[in-house]
């Protein structure tokens, strides 16, 4: 008997829908950011003028820590420093 | 197709594209196990990019190169179950493995490689098996989406099946020149 006949392939094929987009981006994207996204916080928890300057200005506070600025990666800091 | 023990090799020295496809390769397997478990929304998210983010933190503990995948769904599985263990604080739990036992982890890792088997297959085939079964696209949708009339998607459904069998049924038969 055909162990995989064309029905069953297709009931397999249905058990993977894909992932919401999102999700995939910011799995990709996070780990590779974590150390620089670590340093930031560090610094913005121990210096509160560096604190404001990055809460006014995320993007550039990634430029100088060499960490891309990808939605996900921003959207990571802004939880980690409870910002709205 | 690259194998999954280069990609973590490459991954392992650094290689951020590496990883990024690791990610790609994995993401609905890892999303299927989420989904097994019934975890709410915002739990199976939590799940997902905690499964990926301690994978990646973690690989240089992996011992085997080719063994990612089984030791990704242990993970995915075993952060799943902490997860309802931890709501189960609140509400009592009859069975924290409910959907996602080890029965499901084999029928999601089959589903697994059909898909790989899928991705051996033309472009045109990938893309509507794809949006038909996995996707649940409708044929209108599938025939807009592909610029096809409307009337065709059918027989072309049941002809890209059929060359997914043959290509599943190639790479999971065993060699007859190697049985006694």
């Amino acid at each position: 008997m055909d162990p995989h006949p064309e029905e069953r392939l297709a009931e397999l094929l249905a058990l993977l829908p894909p992932a919401p987009r999102g999700w995939v981006e910011a799995a990709q994207e996070l780990p590779l950011a974590r150390p620089g996204l670590d340093r930031l916080v560090a610094r913005a928890e121990a210096d509160a003028r560096f604190r404001e300057l990055l809460i006014a200005d995320l993007e550039a506070a990634f430029a100088q820590e060499g960490v891309e600025a990808d939605p996900a990666t921003v959207e990571a800091l802004r939880r980690r420093l409870s910002l709205p | 197709m690259v194998s999954d023990s280069e990609l973590v090799a490459r991954c392992r020295a650094g290689d951020p594209d590496a990883w990024r496809e690791l990610v790609e390769r994995y993401s609905r397997y890892v999303y299927a196990i989420t989904q097994a478990f019934r975890l709410p929304s915002h739990d199976a998210e939590d799940v997902f990019q905690d499964t990926f983010t301690r994978a990646y933190e973690r690989l240089h503990t992996l011992r085997d190169d080719d063994a990612f995948r089984p030791w990704l769904a242990s993970l995915t599985r075993r952060l799943c179950i902490d997860r309802l263990r931890a709501a189960a604080r609140e509400q009592p739990l009859e069975d924290l493995e409910g959907e996602g036992g080890e029965d499901r982890i084999e029928e999601l890792t089959e589903a697994f490689a059909v898909h790989e088997a899928l991705a051996q297959l033309p472009g045109h085939c990938r893309e509507i098996l794809d949006r038909f079964f996995a996707r649940d696209e409708s044929y209108r949708t599938i025939a807009d989406a592909l610029d096809l009339p409307s009337g065709t998607i059918a027989s072309r459904i049941s002809r890209c099946l059929a060359r997914l069998r043959e290509r599943f049924t190639e790479e999971t038969e065993p060699d007859p020149r190697l049985e006694v």
